[in-house]
C-alpha cells in the first residue's frame, strides 16, 4: 500500500512553469521601459548634436568649479550643523520646560518653513540691521551671499540633525540606561560607550538623506547670486540660451545624489552586520 | 519713516493685500499639485510593487530621477525646456511665434512629478505593510482585480500611508516657495517685492517665514484631525 503511494508519488511531476505570456502587465511594463530608453537615446542625441567644443572649453571649467563651490557648501554646513545640533538636541531633551521649549520653537521654526525663506532673511534681511552689525564688526560677515548661505544652511541643518540626534537617542532603550549605571558607569561614559554606538546605526540613514537633501536643496543659493553648480548653470543659460547647460546640471546632481545613496547603503549595510544571519 | 503698521495694512498703503494674494497662490498652487502627485505617486507605486520586472524598472527609474535632482533645477528645466520645445512646435507652423509658458502650470508639473516620486515610494512601503492574504481573501469571496484593489487594500492602504503623506504635504508647502523663481506670485515674490520697494526686507522676509510656519501649524491641525477620523474607523471594525 504504502509503496503503491510511493510510486504514485514518483510518477507526480513537477507541474511546467506557467509560460511568461504577454500579458497587458508585460505590454505595459516593455512600453514604459522603451520609452525611458527612447528618452534616453534622445538625451544622447541631442547633446552629441548640440556638441559645441567653443562652448565645452569655455563653460566647463565653471562647472567643476561650481561642483567644488556647491560641496565645499554642503560639507561646512553639514559639519557646522553637527556641532550645532549636539546642544540642541541636549535642550530638546532636557527636563528643563524654558530650555526643551526654546530648542523647541527653534527646530519648529526652521523646520516649518521653506529654506529659500530663511536664506532670503538672512541675505536680504539683516541689512536692516546694518548699523548694529557694523558696530559689532560683524557686516562684513553678513555683506557676503557666500557667508549668509552657509550661516542659514548651517542653522537649518542644525534642527533636522537635532531631530536625528534626538531620535536616535531616544530609540535606544531605557533599559540600556538603567542597564549601564547599574554597573557603574557614569552619564557620559553610558552615552559614548552604551547609547551612541546603537543611536547611530538608527542615526546613519536619516544623516544620509539629510546630507542629500542639503545638496539638492543648495540649489536655492544661485538665487542669491552664488556660483554653484546651480549658478553656473544659470549663468550659462542666460549667455548661450543652450538647454544642454541645464541637462549637464541635472546628470552632475544626478550622479552625485547616486554616489551618496550607495554609499550610505554600503556603510548601513556594514555595519548592520552583527544584526543580519 | 512709515510705521510697521501702516507697512502691513490692507489697502494702496500698506502689503497686506499683496501679501494676501501671494498666499493665495501658494495654498492653490499646493492644493492643485496634491491630487496629481497623488495620483501620479499612486500609479507608480502599483508598477514597482508589480510581478513584471520591466514594470518595476521603469517605475524605478522614474523615482531615481526626480528623488536625485535639486527641485529648482526641475522646475527650471521644465519651465524652459516646455518654452522652448513648444517654441519649436509653433515654428513650424509659424516662424514668428512666440511662446510663453504659464509659471502655474510648470510650477504644478515640477512639484507634482517631485512629490509623486516621494509618494510612490510611501505608497509602496505601505503596499508592503499589507498581507498577501488581503488579496487572497478578496479574490476567495469573488471579488475582481480592481475591486479587491478598490474596497479592500485601497482602505488599509491610505490608514498606513496617512502619516508619511502628511509630511510629504508639508515639504510640499515649503517647496512651493521655489516658484517665486520663475516670475509666479507666490508668498515669498510678494514679500520681496513689498521689500524691495519699502527697504523693510527683515520684516517683510520675516512676515513670510510667519505666514509659511501658520500654513504648517493649520496643515498640521488638518492632518490630527483626518488621522483622528481614519484612527476612529479602525477602532470600529
Amino acid at each position: 500500500m504504502s509503496a503503491a503511494a510511493a510510486d504514485v508519488a514518483t510518477k507526480v511531476e513537477k507541474p511546467p512553469a506557467i509560460p511568461r505570456g504577454w500579458s497587458r502587465q508585460r505590454v505595459l511594463g516593455y512600453a514604459l521601459v522603451g520609452l525611458w530608453i527612447v528618452l534616453g537615446i534622445g538625451m544622447i542625441v541631442y547633446l552629441v548634436e548640440a556638441w559645441n567644443s567653443e562652448l565645452f572649453q569655455k563653460y566647463a571649467p565653471g562647472y567643476i568649479s561650481g561642483l567644488g563651490v556647491t560641496l565645499t557648501l554642503v560639507a561646512v554646513s553639514i559639519v557646522l550643523g553637527a556641532v550645532l545640533s549636539v546642544p540642541v538636541a541636549y535642550a530638546r531633551m532636557s527636563r528643563n520646560r524654558i530650555l526643551s521649549s526654546v530648542a523647541y520653537a527653534y527646530v519648529y521654526f526652521f523646520r516649518g518653513t521653506p529654506l529659500l525663506t530663511q536664506v532670503f532673511l538672512v541675505y536680504y534681511g539683516v541689512g536692516s540691521f546694518r548699523p548694529a552689525l557694523e558696530a559689532v564688526g560683524l557686516w562684513g560677515f553678513f555683506r557676503e551671499a557666500w557667508y549668509c548661505a552657509i550661516f542659514s544652511f548651517t542653522l537649518n541643518t542644525a534642527a533636522y540633525q537635532a531631530e536625528i540626534l534626538r531620535g536616535a537617542i531616544e530609540s535606544v532603550p531605557r533599559g540600556q540606561w538603567e542597564g549601564a549605571a547599574s554597573l557603574g558607569l557614569h552619564k557620559l561614559q553610558t552615552l559614548r560607550k552604551i547609547i551612541l554606538p546603537q543611536a547611530l546605526i538608527v542615526a546613519l540613514r536619516p544623516y544620509g538623506n539629510e546630507i542629500i537633501l542639503m545638496i539638492k536643496g543648495s540649489a536655492i543659493v544661485a538665487l542669491i547670486t552664488v556660483y554653484d553648480l546651480m549658478g553656473i548653470t544659470k549663468l550659462t543659460y542666460s549667455r548661450t540660451f543652450d538647454f544642454q547647460s541645464y541637462i549637464w546640471a541635472a546628470i552632475i546632481y544626478l550622479i552625485i545624489v547616486e554616489i551618496l545613496r550607495h554609499a550610505v547603503e554600503w556603510i548601513e549595510r556594514r555595519i548592520t552586520i552583527h544584526l543580519h544571519r | 519713516m512709515q510705521s510697521v503698521w501702516t507697512l502691513l495694512s490692507w489697502g494702496p498703503e500698506g502689503w497686506l493685500d499683496d501679501i494676501a494674494y501671494g498666499v493665495f497662490i501658494t495654498v492653490s498652487l499646493a492644493a492643485a499639485t496634491l491630487p496629481v502627485g497623488l495620483m501620479i505617486g499612486f500609479l507608480v507605486a502599483l508598477a514597482k510593487q508589480s510581478n513584471e520586472p520591466s514594470l518595476r524598472l521603469a517605475g524605478n527609474i522614474y523615482t531615481t530621477i526626480f528623488r536625485g535632482l535639486p527641485e529648482l533645477l526641475t522646475l527650471f528645466m521644465i519651465f524652459y525646456g516646455a518654452q522652448i520645445g513648444i517654441q519649436q512646435l509653433m515654428r513650424l507652423y509659424d516662424p514668428t511665434a512666440a511662446v510663453e509658458v504659464n509659471a502655474f502650470v510648470s510650477g504644478m508639473i515640477a512639484l507634482g512629478v517631485v512629490f509623486s516620486s516621494y509618494a510612490s515610494e510611501v505608497f509602496l512601503s505601505a503596499f508592503r505593510a499589507i498581507p498577501k492574504g488581503q488579496y487572497e481573501g478578496g479574490y476567495s469571496v469573488g471579488l475582481s482585480g480592481w475591486q479587491t484593489m478598490r474596497l479592500v487594500v485601497l482602505p488599509q492602504l491610505i490608514r498606513i500611508a496617512l502619516p508619511g503623506l502628511a509630511n510629504l504635504w508639508l515639504i510640499l508647502l515649503k517647496d512651493t516657495a521655489l516658484v517665486s523663481a520663475i516670475g509666479l506670485a507666490d508668498i515669498l515674490r510678494q514679500a520681496g517685492v513689498a521689500a524691495r520697494v519699502t527697504k523693510h526686507a527683515f520684516l517683510f522676509f520675516g512676515v513670510a517665514a510667519l505666514i509659511y510656519l501658520l500654513l504648517a501649524i493649520i496643515s498640521s491641525f488638518g492632518i490630527n484631525a483626518i488621522e483622528r477620523r481614519v484612527g476612529r474607523q479602525q477602532v470600529q471594525r
